[in-house]
């Protein structure tokens, strides 16, 4: 991996460089990924600058090519043409050097292109986190795995990695084809039923890392995002504990009958784990609270927008896979209070 | 289409002319573009068979009605062949009784072809290998059948002498496109028959 | 012994000139205009239908662009925003695309040739029926609220019954399977007439560029369509007959969808070029006064480009986890087919700097062909790179990809060719003025709109989403392509306005407005039902600049030659070399085309509606066309020679 930095290919690559290390000290584009925060990024975002480059350049020169083309100066002739040939073209000269210098060109970039794809295509070391991702209409149900299945736990559209540290990413689909794409971090690997693709990714530094369905699955494509959270490894392990924990068990009063709301109106569809409600078809629920969006990423997380998700999703995500509940005003109280307090 | 043929030709070998007509051309464009369909039909079948997880058959299918059906249509496309030859001659006679057995062989191979069908233990919705195996052999019954009717007007047409006495090549284009259903049956019986055996 | 029938050449006369065009004329009237088999009058309606085509479709665009001019709007729901996306796609591409250009080769070819008609001038007929009862068919069905809405590439899983019910997919698959049946004939018409009815002496290295264009896209499309009339065609099996060729959970495969429909999409895009390239490679030496440097080059180059664009599709599944030695021989090709591609960029540059260029409109929109077509090119030329790939794919870098190709290298050319041709096909001259502005606002509302968007693109904006987020960094930039995109639309009303007035009002055109070297520049313009008097024959690749090129001493022989007035005839000629070999008669006018075409769009749509008795009917219907349309009525051709003794 290192030897794709340290061996840059040509002038090209300083400056991609230069703007991949710049990191958050310019304001990107939170899906952009001509920087790249991560090692299989950095190869990758290179080979983009690499090609951008050569592109503005070759655009540049035949452009101006066919500007002189047109404007130069030429002999005046005394009809309107067209004139016999006089001199002799070298169509081989013209062609010959063209068509070559392209060749040689498009040479280097194969090899380029297969150096990367070679230098990517693995993990430098065993990872040493397992996530499982699926895709759902229009959310990612993400699953730790873990050597004992006890280990293993769920969460939805949010992930924490250790920061430094390769992570395998197995990717499977509920429904139609999807694309797990994080840009900062890895290209697209698509999400296609019936089969089991698999990737990595690996942060260099903590931070959170926007991520984006990458394939056009349905109404809701365009709210279909994802996040994954780098977080220095003694973090990331706090994280972990905390979500292999038992869902907070709700104070007196309030959030427990807000539990037992739940149960009943939404335990058909979402999990807390420790409780009644062991649904499959949504999202986990059990540390609502420790995510920063609803709803794979259409909302923030306050009780706010909680309440008004749950009180009518078809408003928010039209042709959202959840239905409207119809709880009255003191159920949907309860509710809210009982999720609130999912951390 | 109409070739000249010089007078007292009869003897003379097949006049260069069939090779020079319009039809002939469109034809063979087309053979191109539906034998085109039925290899990605077979592409289908090749791709399915190594990456499906669905059931695939592990006994081959039965040859017991398909290779007697494979040799009755081969000999369909020596009879036209045979009637082909016997026009270009002026055998009009000889011709129309070709085309007559081609004809019979074929509606034979189809009626066959169907209680083959009847007899699978599948069907085209058990599965993926279903759905490719009648889709491709149901295509090419239906091109058998519109070779069929392509033979009933060509007798129709050599039976009245409208043909004859302008000496087409509608023979000659009749007989390419039957070559090429059988052509396309070798390929899908390879497929869906013999390789099993190979594997 | 050798039987030669040689054809007497003569004059060209008053008197044989009334006489074929009593020969040829189609009567006036709507009866005429249903009957008619003149390839000039097909080329005609091909070209205002795909016109028409490339409008709606625009319109399209121009209200999704509403939609994301900013963020979070709510200007369409995203049903209606998925349909529109979904019905753009598919109007340019398939129902404006190559119809555009089977219209103007239409008309071209037997003009450029030196021929009277296409080789089967009642199957030229057939395929604009089919094309214009297959587009009805899509558009009828929209306009009642049915249409697609899983994208042009309609990707399975999500375009199954189970994800997607109601009747949108069907629709798109029985419309898509009709049109093919159009563009199949069409190819197949285009290759013989290409074989069989070229002028004498028109050998193979002496057609103009554009028939080596849509030779290549035709034959191309004869091995490539049928890829995709499959892929469909087993989808609606699925959908409505329950077989599982894609469904996940019967072990259906997502992939075979993709990959029988990218087996027939890549040629497709070539297609949809080749033969445009061929008109600025026809048309640019015009006004350069000079003919095209490196012929040969960009004659093998154009096949050359098709050959190697059968072997690149998985390029467009790089990210679907196929195994990297598979992805690295699709990526190494997909950088290899950069080269034939480049050929033209060099010879038309050469071309211009080697020549006097007149800066007309049409030159204008063949020269800015040039820059858009490297725009473009490049950006396919990054995706060619696997790792580079699965970032660009499905952002809107690969939207700004496709409208720099397909714009650049199909709509101007196009438009070139139209300020070009129209004047021989009207008699009338397009207004220089409106076409300067027409062509200017253009250019620019074109790269306004979709220059920026190769940021948008690398700023991670995904394709296909009916709205985005305030915080993505993507405001502005599409702001700026909304605004771009309302700048070419004025370009094109521009155009429309040009054409209309230029109809009634435009300067009378000649036979040779612009002084160019090929045939179809030695009939009037507009040019009599029969093209030619008397057949030319053909001594270099530009017959009407001989004498002033003095590249040799032949000479082509345009005012003499054999007359062929015996009822409708035309001089068959052999496929290489082009030495005449036969006559040909040709057909009358016939309304057997028409029925046939409605015959067959009826089948479809009762495939459709699922109706067996609709589909027996027009089965038979049908037949009996085929069968009026094949009755052997006579000589059809008369070889020159037989065999030597």
């Amino acid at each position: 991996m290192a030897g794709i930095r340290e061996s840059s290919i040509g002038i090209a690559a300083l400056p991609a460089t230069a703007i991949i290390y710049s990191g958050p000290a310019f304001a990107d584009p939170p899906l952009s990924y001509l920087s790249a925060f991560g090692p299989k990024a950095d190869s990758t975002a290179s080979l983009t600058w690499g090609l951008l480059i050569i592109s503005i350049l070759v655009t540049a020169v035949m452009t101006g090519l066919v500007i002189w083309a047109i404007f130069r100066k030429r002999a005046p002739v005394s009809g309107p043409g067209p004139e016999p040939e006089t001199h002799h073209i070298s169509t081989f000269n013209i062609f010959g050097w063209g068509l070559g210098l392209t060749a040689l060109i498009l040479a280097g970039c194969v090899g380029w292109t297969m150096m990367t794809l070679a230098a990517i295509d693995q993990p430098p070391k065993t990872p040493a986190v397992n996530i499982e991702v699926t895709g759902n209409q229009w959310w990612w149900r993400v699953r730790y795995l873990n050597d004992e299945p006890s280990k293993n736990f769920d969460t939805a559209n949010e992930m924490h990695i250790p920061a430094g540290e390769p992570v395998k990413v197995t990717l499977r689909s509920e429904d139609v084809i999807h694309s797990f794409w994080v840009p900062s971090l890895s290209g697209k690997t698509d999400v296609i039923p019936g089969q089991l693709n698999t990737t990595w990714i690996e942060a260099r530094e903590p931070g959170t890392y926007q991520g984006q369905c990458g394939e056009y699955c349905g109404l809701q494509h365009a709210h279909m995002q994802f996040k994954v959270i780098a977080d220095k490894p003694a973090d990331y392990l706090a994280w972990r504990d905390n979500q292999l924990k038992l869902a907070p068990t709700p104070a007196p009063g309030d959030p427990q009958a807000g539990l037992v709301v739940f149960e009943k109106r939404c335990g058909a569809c979402h999990a807390v784990r420790g409780t009644m409600a062991g649904g499959y078809l949504g999202p986990n629920l059990s540390h609502l609270m420790t995510r920063s969006t609803l709803a794979a990423g259409t909302l923030p997380a306050d009780q706010g927008d909680l309440a008004g998700w749950i009180s009518d999703p078809q408003s928010v995500k039209p042709g959202t896979r959840m239905p409207h509940v119809p709880l009255s005003g003191d159920e949907m109280q309860l509710v809210i209070t009982y999720l609130s307090s999912l951390n | 289409m109409v070739d000249a043929v010089a007078s007292g030709a009869e003897e003379q070998a097949r006049s260069p002319s069939i090779a020079r007509s319009s039809g002939w051309w469109g034809i063979i464009f087309t053979i191109a573009t539906e034998g085109a369909v039925f290899a990605y039909l077979l592409f289908s079948y090749y791709y399915m068979a190594i990456s499906s997880h669905a059931t695939w058959p592990t006994a081959p299918l039965s040859l017991k009605l398909a290779l007697p059906n494979t040799l009755i249509l081969l000999l369909s496309s020596g009879t036209i062949w045979w009637a082909e030859r016997q026009y270009s001659t002026g055998k009009s006679t000889n011709a129309l009784l070709g085309l007559v057995v081609t004809f019979i062989l074929g509606a034979i191979f189809v009626s066959i072809q169907m209680v083959e069908w009847h007899q699978m233990s599948f069907s085209p919705t058990s599965g993926p290998y279903g759905s490719l195996y009648f889709t491709t052999t149901g295509f090419h019954v239906a091109h058998v059948v519109v070779g069929l009717l392509i033979l009933l007007a060509l007798i129709g047409w050599v039976a009245s002498g409208i043909l004859e006495d302008r000496r087409q090549n509608a023979v000659s284009v009749g007989a390419a496109y039957w070559h090429f259903v059988d052509a396309v049956w070798l390929s899908v019986f390879f497929t869906y028959y013999l390789t099993p055996y190979l594997s | 012994m050798a039987n030669t029938m040689t054809i007497p050449a003569v004059q060209e006369t008053p008197e044989l000139r009334a006489r074929l065009d009593r020969i040829w004329e189609t009567p006036k009237g709507f009866a005429g205009w249903l009957s008619s088999v003149d390839h000039k009058s097909i080329g005609i309606r091909y070209i205002v239908t795909a016109f028409a085509l490339l409008v709606i479709g625009g319109i399209e665009a121009l209200i999704m662009r509403l939609q994301l001019a900013r963020p979070n709007q709510q200007i369409l729901t995203p049903a209606q925003y998925n349909e529109l996306f979904t019905m753009h796609g598919i109007s340019m591409i398939f129902w404006y695309a190559s119809p555009i250009l089977s219209g103007f080769s239409n008309y071209l070819w037997p003009l450029i040739l030196g021929s009277r008609d296409m080789a089967f001038p009642r199957l030229n007929a057939l395929s604009y029926w089919i094309y214009l009862f297959s587009g009805v068919f899509l558009y009828a069905a929209f306009a009642i609220g049915i249409a697609p809405n899983a994208g042009w590439f309609d990707y399975v899983p999500y375009a199954n019954q189970q994800y997607n019910p109601g009747q949108g997919i069907d629709v798109y698959a029985m419309a898509l399977i009709l049109l093919g049946i159009s563009t199949t004939v069409g190819a197949i018409n285009f290759v013989v007439t290409l074989m069989r009815t070229r002028a004498a002496g028109m050998s193979i290295n002496r057609m103009p560029i554009l028939v080596w264009g849509t030779l290549t896209a035709s034959a191309g499309n004869i091995l490539a369509v049928p890829a995709v009339s499959l892929a469909f065609f087993l989808l609606w099996l699925d959908r409505r007959f329950g077989t599982h060729f894609y469904d996940v959970p019967a072990g259906g495969q997502p992939l075979l969808w993709q990959h029988l429909f990218w087996m027939f999409g890549h040629p497709w895009v070539y297609a949809i070029v080749l033969p445009a390239m061929g008109m600025v490679s026809d048309g640019l030496p015009t006004f350069c006064r000079r003919p095209l440097v490196g012929y040969t080059l960009v004659a093998l180059a154009t096949v050359l480009t098709m050959v190697i664009g059968f072997g690149v599709w998985v390029h467009h599944m790089f990210a679907t986890g196929l195994p990297d030695i598979g992805m690295s021989f699709f990526s190494a090709a997909s950088f290899v087919i950069v080269i034939p591609s480049a050929v033209a960029v060099f010879a038309w540059t050469a071309t211009i700097a080697l020549g006097r260029p007149q800066l007309t409109t049409a030159f204008l929109f063949f020269a800015s062909t040039i820059v858009l077509f490297v725009i473009g090119g490049v950006s396919g030329f990054m995706t060619a790179s696997v790792p580079a790939d699965w970032q660009f794919t499905d952002t809107y870098f690969i939207v700004a990809h496709i409208h720099y190709v397909l714009i650049g290298i199909n709509v101007f050319p196009v438009l070139g060719a139209l300020y070009y041709w129209f004047p021989k096909m009207s008699g009338r001259m397009l207004s220089e003025r409106l076409g300067q502005w027409n062509f200017w606002l253009m250019f620019i509302g074109f790269n306004l709109a979709f220059l920026p968007m190769h940021l948008t693109g690398l700023w991670g904006m995904p394709r296909r989403v009916y709205t985005y987020g305030a915080d993505f960094g993507w405001n502005t930039l599409n702001m700026i392509t909304t605004i771009g995109s309302f700048v070419l639309a004025l370009g094109v009303l521009l155009l429309i306005v040009n054409v209309v007035m230029s109809l009634f009002r435009g300067a009378a055109a000649g036979p040779n407005p612009w002084d160019a070297a090929t045939l179809e520049c030695a009939t009037p313009s507009p040019p009599p039902p029969y093209n030619f008097a008397v057949l030319p024959t053909v001594a270099s690749r530009h017959p009407l600049w001989e004498d002033r090129l003095q590249e040799s001493d032949e000479r082509s022989r345009i005012t003499v030659g054999p007359a062929l007035d015996n009822g409708r005839e035309a001089l068959a000629t052999s496929p290489i070399d082009a030495q005449p070999d036969a006559i040909l008669k040709m057909p009358e006018d016939s309304y057997a085309p028409l029925v046939l075409g409605l015959a067959l769009s009826a089948l479809f749509v009762s495939m459709l509606a699922m109706s067996l008795p609709g589909v027996l009917c027009s089965f038979a219907v049908g037949l009996i066309a085929m069968l009026i349309w094949l009755w052997p009525a006579g000589l059809s051709f008369r070889p020159l020679r037989t065999t030597d003794g």
